[in-house]
C-alpha cells in the first residue's frame, strides 16, 4: 500500500485500536486562516484531516512564516503531543475550510499508558509518519528540479 | 528521416521562467513528418551544436514547438534565439507515450520541473479527445512557483484533478507544498484501469512510479520518460544505450516493468 494511505489511520492502526481513539476524538471544522497551534506553544491536541488543506509553517522574525508542507485529507496534523517536552515544532494554520477530527493529547497518551498494545500501534502509527515527512523533507533537500539536473550532456 | 538538420523559423518565442523558453518553430522549406506527444527533436544552433529536446507542442496540438531550459552552451544559444531566427531540427525521434493505448481508462500525469513539457501534447491530446478517457488527472511539482513552465495554461485544462506543489513558496504562494507524490492522495482513478505518464528527475520518476505501483496501477501500465545522453538518436552511436536498451530507438518512453529493474543498477 503507498505511504499517502497507508499512513492514514484508518489503515494504519488495527481496527480495534482505530475504533479506541476515534471514540476519543470529536468533528471540529475551522475557517481558513485560523491558526490551529503555534511553533513554541503546548501540544494539547491533534488533528486528522476530514477535508480541506492545512499549512505547517514555521515562524521568522520580520517575515511571514515560511510553509515547510502542505497537508491534506486523511493526514495527521500534528506530531508532537506524542513525543516530550511536548512543544509544537512547527505552526500550522488552515489553507481552505478545514473539517477535521479532533483529539485531546492527554486522553491518548493516557490510553497509550494504560494499555502498551495501544501505546505501541500508536507510536508505530506516529513514528511511520514522522519517517514519510523526514524522508520527503530529505528529498527536497536535494533540490531535485535544480539546474545540475538538467545538465547538457557532452 | 533526414539526417542532416532541416532549417525552422522561430515563430513565437514565449519565456516560461527565467531560464526556460518556449521556441514555436515553423519549416523553412520541406516540413518534417509529424511529431507524436513524447517523441523528441535533435535541436541544432547552427555554430554551437545539437541537443536532444521533447516536443512540447506537436503538430497535431497547435504547431511544433520546444520547451528549452538554459543549462549550457547549446541551450544558451538556443534560449537566446529571437522570433525570425533559424534553427535546425533532425527527427521525429523515439517512440511515443502510446496515449491510445489507455482509451476508456484513466490517465494519470506526473510531471516534474520541466518534465511537463514533453507531457504537455499528451495532456492536451487527452483533454482534447475526453470522451475517449476516463478521470484524467495532473499532478506536478516543481521548485518554486516561478519555476513552473505553462503556467496560465495549467488552469485552463478541464481535468478532473490538477494539483500543483512546490519545495519551495514564494510569498504569496497558497497552493501546496511539498514533494509531488503527496498529490496522488488526493487524484481519483482507478488503479487498475489507470494509465500513468511520468517525467522529471530521475529520482523523482523513481518515487512516483514505485508509488504508483503501490497504488494497485499495473507496472506496465506505468509509462515513464527517460533522459540519457542522445547523440546521434539513430541508434548507431550507442551513447544511449540503457542496459538492452537503445533510447533513442525503443526509447524514451519505456514501461515501468521494463525500467525498474534496469534503474536499480547503478552502473546503468
Amino acid at each position: 500500500m503507498p505511504p499517502s494511505i497507508a499512513l492514514r489511520m484508518n489503515h494504519a492502526l488495527p481496527v480495534e485500536h482505530r475504533e479506541r481513539l476515534v471514540r476519543l476524538g470529536r468533528e471540529v471544522s475551522f475557517a481558513p486562516g485560523t491558526r490551529l497551534f503555534e511553533e513554541g506553544g503546548h501540544a494539547g491536541r491533534f488533528w486528522i484531516i476530514r477535508n480541506g488543506t492545512a499549512a505547517l509553517d514555521m515562524y521568522v522574525p520580520g517575515r511571514r512564516p515560511p510553509v515547510i508542507e502542505t497537508l491534506g485529507v486523511g493526514d495527521l496534523t500534528g506530531l508532537s503531543w506524542l513525543y516530550e517536552p511536548f512543544v509544537w515544532q512547527l505552526g500550522a494554520e488552515a489553507l481552505t475550510p478545514l473539517s477535521a477530527h479532533e483529539f485531546d493529547a492527554v486522553a491518548v497518551r493516557l490510553m497509550c499508558l494504560e494499555d502498551p498494545e495501544f501505546g505501541r500501534a500508536v507510536e508505530h502509527w506516529v513514528g511511520r509518519v514522522l519517517a514519510h515527512r523526514l524522508n520527503a523533507a530529505r528529498t527536497r533537500l536535494v533540490d531535485l528540479y535544480g539546474i545540475h539536473e538538467a545538465k547538457e550532456v557532452r | 528521416m533526414t539526417a542532416v538538420p532541416v532549417p525552422h523559423r522561430v515563430v513565437a518565442r514565449r519565456p516560461e521562467t527565467a531560464d526556460t523558453v518556449t521556441l514555436c518553430l515553423e519549416p523553412v522549406g520541406a516540413a518534417l513528418p509529424d511529431f507524436a506527444p513524447g517523441q523528441f527533436a535533435m535541436v541544432h544552433s547552427f555554430g554551437r551544436g545539437e541537443i536532444p529536446v521533447s516536443a512540447s507542442s506537436v503538430q497535431a496540438t497547435g504547431g511544433l514547438a520546444h520547451t528549452i531550459r538554459s543549462v549550457g552552451a547549446v541551450s544558451d544559444g538556443l534560449c537566446a534565439t529571437r522570433v525570425g531566427d533559424v534553427v535546425g531540427l533532425r527527427g521525429p525521434y523515439g517512440n511515443t507515450w502510446e496515449l491510445e493505448r489507455a482509451h476508456g481508462a484513466d490517465v494519470l500525469v506526473v510531471a516534474g520541473g520541466i518534465g511537463l513539457a514533453p507531457l504537455r501534447p499528451l495532456i492536451l491530446t487527452a483533454l482534447d479527445g475526453r470522451k475517449a478517457y476516463g478521470r484524467v488527472n495532473v499532478l506536478i511539482g516543481a521548485r518554486t512557483p516561478d519555476d513552473l513552465i505553462v503556467r496560465k495554461e495549467i488552469e485552463s485544462w478541464p481535468t478532473t484533478f490538477t494539483g500543483v506543489t512546490v519545495d519551495q513558496p514564494a510569498d504569496g504562494w497558497r497552493g501546496d507544498v511539498g514533494v509531488v507524490t503527496q498529490l496522488l492522495g488526493r487524484a481519483r482513478f482507478a488503479p487498475d484501469n489507470t494509465w500513468a505518464f511520468v517525467c522529471g528527475p530521475e529520482p523523482m520518476i523513481r518515487a512516483a512510479a514505485r508509488e504508483l505501483a503501490e497504488h494497485g496501477v499495473p507496472r506496465d501500465r506505468v509509462r515513464v520518460s527517460l533522459e540519457r545522453n542522445m547523440r546521434c538518436a539513430t541508434g548507431h552511436c550507442g551513447h544511449c544505450q540503457f542496459g538492452p536498451l537503445l533510447l533513442c530507438q525503443v526509447g524514451p518512453v519505456v514501461d515501468w516493468a521494463h525500467a525498474e529493474p534496469l534503474l536499480s543498477v547503478r552502473e546503468l
